[in-house]
């Protein structure tokens, strides 16, 4: 047992956990992640996990893997590539390698690289190391699985048990390699199973067994880590994934507004945690209808809605479609509505568990007629409850349909999150009929400023009317197909959208004289911040402008636009968001950027392609 | 208060001439005022569809929706607020076929509300093709050799689908009509009432067996709770179980006599006889069955939710979000 080993300072470190997706990744990660985030850290993470729920044990098509990125400041993305990787087994070894640094340390539990499963991780010789190009130095070869059959010998657990607690050994190694605090991990693990208190135990012990393990062999590596805290913004955090930060939106805009959430929603990846962490809520009354299809989600929020709840339906892509005949009902009788689209690969079924912004042409106009729709794009996992929140916030006060985009990067991603005080929060004040309309209310009569129309929620006397998906006369709400009337009705619905307030897009970085302007939309956000500083970094002029407000677009944007020599719109589709710019922005023609692989952007191609465009003479 | 059919009316209808579904709409305004809610207490939801029309003809909250979403929307209206009484108005081709999905679904939860099926086998306001309901070989604009495909028959759905309340009426039978709308309104829980409403323009005379009170004396029972399932001009006949179905017969011949008489149970859980009641047509030999078939007590949807929500808000110790907030980790940067 050698030395002390050296402890070396860290602005920022990537760590990617990776096994079978049974093997516990996520909760290693998520482990690591919040312990990191508890000392002040800066966290962002990316859990990248397969569609299937156990495919074929140690198959590559099985593999599940969680990164997260810490720092010792804010951070804005989980990372390209990592700087250490824990590879539960020779699959994960062989399909998470891509992801990790040249010079990154490889953690691996020796006990599942025999023939077997090498085999089904397609390697053709027992030198998996020399197949896949990695200097042995850098990898802490463990037989975790032996390790953790040891330590577990006298807890009476099963066999099957004994394996399930693999992942805490990896986690123990990682929490030396970085010198984290293991009452720290003892007390996540408590909360987790406070009803389980043995399996807490046996847990800690494992976690502690891997730590030790580090401690006393040294495990390889030339020194172990510390990542201090720095530019710490004062106030109580927690961890949140985007999902749960937009359900958390919603309960928070429905109690400022005074009304009953509704959520009608069909269970679909990546959205579904939004139908789950509403559903815990009962005690904020918090309504959830688990519905029979997607449209009967969209169907029943707008009866919801009608009814006066402030309604929401949740899906991704495909319920989109899906749904698209009912939220037409909804833009034609104007009533409040937020519909998240948590985006993942297309078209049709696509890559259910991964991210992409494809779904924004679809939001702004996928519908029959003319159908306007304020569309919002949130920013990061914790804007999300902004987002939401602002979504409701506009759907109530403007009488009308929102949509919400987030995608599966963020919407799994997570980020410590200050924790917002009510009282500070925007008021809401839905667009409710006014008493001196009582018994001669129309339902189109509007607000001469904001052209909203008023809601008449059923049970008050002298309100009734009725709503539907026939055009109305502008003034009486009778049917009506006559031709200027509907002429009339699409340019207030259109006008009545257009005339929402949204704030200005910022532009950051070198705002004054920028060479080159990055524009994107939505989740990107991190990413193309990141790759701005990085150029700036290297001595290149350069600003971002991220757009949230879809529709109506900030009333900035054109000059935004235009005040650069060179503009790239930067985005996980093939151009969607910049064809959108064009029709909106005379005479714009930027650079583009298009993505879709299913996973986040990389900062390393961003800057590398950005730079190209900088050094264009054209 | 007291309220009249005259409270509840509006507009002018503009259905055809003769349509059937201008007899409904003056059972269901006498109907609502017999009930007694109050018309800003009513919500009528329907779908697309002639009969889809009538929210239009009710001064009342009134949606008239997307083709096949009635159910699904009226479900959001009565769980958002229950205090509403909800009327959800379908056509055939709007409640069997693009929203058959719903219309099963709302009974398998059994919503409170008010299911009405006006069925006339036919699709009318796209002028003339053959429906769910339609009989195989039916001729229409879109079958013109006949159709090929056998029809729902709407009580086998709804048994199907766990449905507690079921009842049956002519269009032009007000009395009857009004007496169902009434129980289907009292009736706590998804209540479906299916009327046979005739389409005088594209399929003229589907219901002439009994469509007029004659008909009806010959080719239809009015089935009533409790007692003995008796009908025939002058109630000579009468349904007798025999083996695993029902048979008619005439009451003073062979030996039988009024005792002997099977008497209806519209309350019993097991639902077995009920749907041979519903079952029954002219073409095997039986009486239309007419009235309420169905009338079982079992909690509803939306009043489940709402406890459970009480139930929640009793055990847990967080009632707002800044609560909630606290109920997770979190930590303290200084």
């Amino acid at each position: 047992m050698a030395e002390k080993l050296e402890v070396k300072e860290l602005d920022q470190v990537v760590v990617r956990f990776s096994g079978d997706s049974g093997d516990g990744m996520q909760l290693a990660g998520n482990i690591f992640s919040t312990v990191s985030a508890t000392v002040g850290n800066g966290i962002s993470t990316f859990p990248d996990y397969p569609a299937d729920i156990r495919a074929p044990q140690g198959s590559l098509t099985g593999v599940s893997g969680f990164q997260v990125h810490i720092g010792a400041g804010r951070v804005f993305t989980p990372g390209d590539k990592c700087d250490v990787l824990v590879a539960m087994n020779a699959a994960a070894l062989k399909t998470q390698y891509r992801y990790a640094k040249s010079q990154a340390t490889i953690i691996i539990d020796t006990d599942s690289f025999g023939a077997k499963d090498l085999e089904k991780a397609q390697f053709a010789t027992d030198d998996y190391l020399g197949e896949m190009g990695i200097d042995a130095d850098r990898v802490v070869a463990c037989p975790i699985t032996s390790m953790v059959k040891d330590c577990l010998a006298d807890s009476g657990m099963d066999n099957k048990s004994v394996l399930k607690c693999r992942n805490m050994f990896a986690l123990g190694l990682v929490c030396w390699l970085f010198n984290r605090d293991l009452t720290l991990v003892a007390n996540f693990l408590h909360d987790k199973f406070a009803k389980k208190p043995q399996i807490a135990e046996n847990n800690i012990k494992v976690v502690e067994a891997g730590y030790n393990y580090g401690h006393n062999v040294h495990a390889s590596v030339p020194a172990t880590y510390r990542i201090e805290s720095k530019h710490k913004e004062k106030g109580r955090y927690m961890d949140i994934t985007g999902n749960k930060a937009t359900a958390y939106g919603l309960i928070a805009a429905a109690e400022k507004a005074g009304l009953q959430l509704f959520l009608g929603s069909y269970p679909i990846t990546p959205a579904t945690d939004i139908l789950h962490e509403l559903s815990k809520h009962k005690s904020c009354g918090v309504i959830t209808v688990q519905c029979e299809d997607e449209i009967s989600g969209c169907a029943s929020a707008i009866g919801a809605s009608f009814a006066g709840a402030l309604a929401a339906t949740s899906t991704s892509g495909p319920g989109i479609c899906l749904k698209s005949e009912a939220m037409n009902l909804a833009v034609i009788d104007e009533l409040p509505l937020v519909i998240i689209d948590v985006q993942r690969g297309g078209p049709s079924t696509g890559l259910p568990t991964k991210s992409e912004q494809t779904d924004l042409l679809q939001a702004l106009y996928g519908r029959n007629g003319e159908s306007p729709m304020p569309v919002i794009a949130a920013l990061s996992p914790t804007d999300c409850f902004d987002a939401a929140y602002n979504a409701a916030k506009m759907a109530l006060e403007h009488l009308t349909p929102v949509i919400l985009l987030t995608d599966a990067f963020i919407a799994n991603g997570s980020a410590a999150w200050k924790l917002p005080v009510m009282e500070e929060l925007d008021s809401i004040a839905p667009h409710y009929v006014r008493p001196e309309q009582k018994g001669k209310y129309t339902p189109y009569e509007r607000d001469p400023e904001t052209m909203a129309r008023y809601w008449a929620i059923p049970g008050q006397e002298g309100y009734t009317h009725i709503l539907g998906g026939l055009e109305k006369d502008s003034n009486t709400g009778a049917i009506s197909t006559d031709p200027d009337n509907h002429n009339v009705m699409c340019h207030l619905r259109a006008e009545k959208v257009a005339k929402i307030a949204v704030p200005d897009v910022d532009v950051v970085g070198d705002r004054d004289d920028a060479e080159l302007l990055i524009v994107g939309f939505g989740s990107t956000y991190g990413h193309l911040y990141s790759a701005m500083e990085e150029l700036r970094s290297k001595g290149h002029k350069v600003a971002l402008a991220q757009f949230k407000y879809i529709n109506p677009l900030p009333k900035n944007t054109s000059e935004v636009l235009k005040k650069y020599g060179k503009v790239v719109v930067a985005e996980q589709n093939l151009g969607q968001f910049a064809s959108y710019l064009r029709a909106n922005v005379d005479g714009f023609v930027p650079y583009q950027y298009n993505e879709v692989k299913g996973q986040p952007f990389v900062v390393s191609e961003l800057v590398e392609a950005f730079e190209d465009m900088l050094a264009d003479m054209a | 208060m007291e309220y009249t059919a005259q409270d509840y009316k509006k507009g002018l209808p503009r259905w055809c001439p003769g349509c059937g579904d201008h007899f409904f709409l003056a059972s269901l305004h006498k109907a609502m005022a017999e009930c007694g809610v109050a018309p800003h207490q009513t919500a009528v939801i329907s779908g697309i569809g002639c009969s889809s029309r009538l929210p239009y003809y009710v001064n009342t909250y009134a949606m008239q929706t997307v083709h096949g979403r009635a159910a699904a929307i009226a479900t959001g209206v009565k769980v958002a607020n229950p205090a509403l009484a909800v009327w959800q108005i379908s056509g055939d081709g709007d409640g069997l076929a693009i929203g058959g999905n719903h219309f099963i679904h709302a009974m398998r939860r059994n919503i409170d509300i008010n299911m009405i099926l006006l069925n006339n086998r036919i699709y009318g306001l796209t002028k003339g093709q053959y429906s769910p309901t339609s009989p195989r070989g039916f001729v229409s604009k879109s079958s013109p050799y006949g159709t090929v495909e056998d029809p729902f028959r709407p009580a086998e759905l709804c048994f199907g689908a766990r449905g507690r309340f079921f009842a049956r009426s002519v269009a032009t039978d007000a009395p009857e009509t009004v007496e169902i709308l009434k129980a289907a309104y009292k009736h706590k829980g998804a209540s479906v009432c299916e009327i046979l409403q005739n389409c005088v323009i594209f399929n003229n005379g589907c219901y002439d067996p009994v469509y007029n009170k004659d008909g009806r004396r010959k080719n239809a029972i009015y089935v009533r709770h409790g007692q003995p399932l008796i009908f025939g001009e002058n109630n000579e006949y009468g349904l007798v179980q025999e083996g695993f179905g029902l048979k008619v017969v005439k009451i003073g011949e062979n030996g039988v006599t009024e005792k002997d008489i099977l008497v209806h149970d519209a309350h019993c859980e097991d639902n077995t006889l009920q749907l041979k009641l519903a079952m029954m047509d002219n073409e095997h030999g039986f009486p239309v069955a007419l009235g309420v078939i169905r009338d079982v007590e079992a909690p509803t949807y939306n009043e489940a939710v709402h406890n459970q929500i009480e139930e929640v808000k009793a055990m847990k110790p967080y009632h707002n979000f800044m609560e909630l907030l606290e109920t997770n980790d979190t930590w303290e940067v200084c």
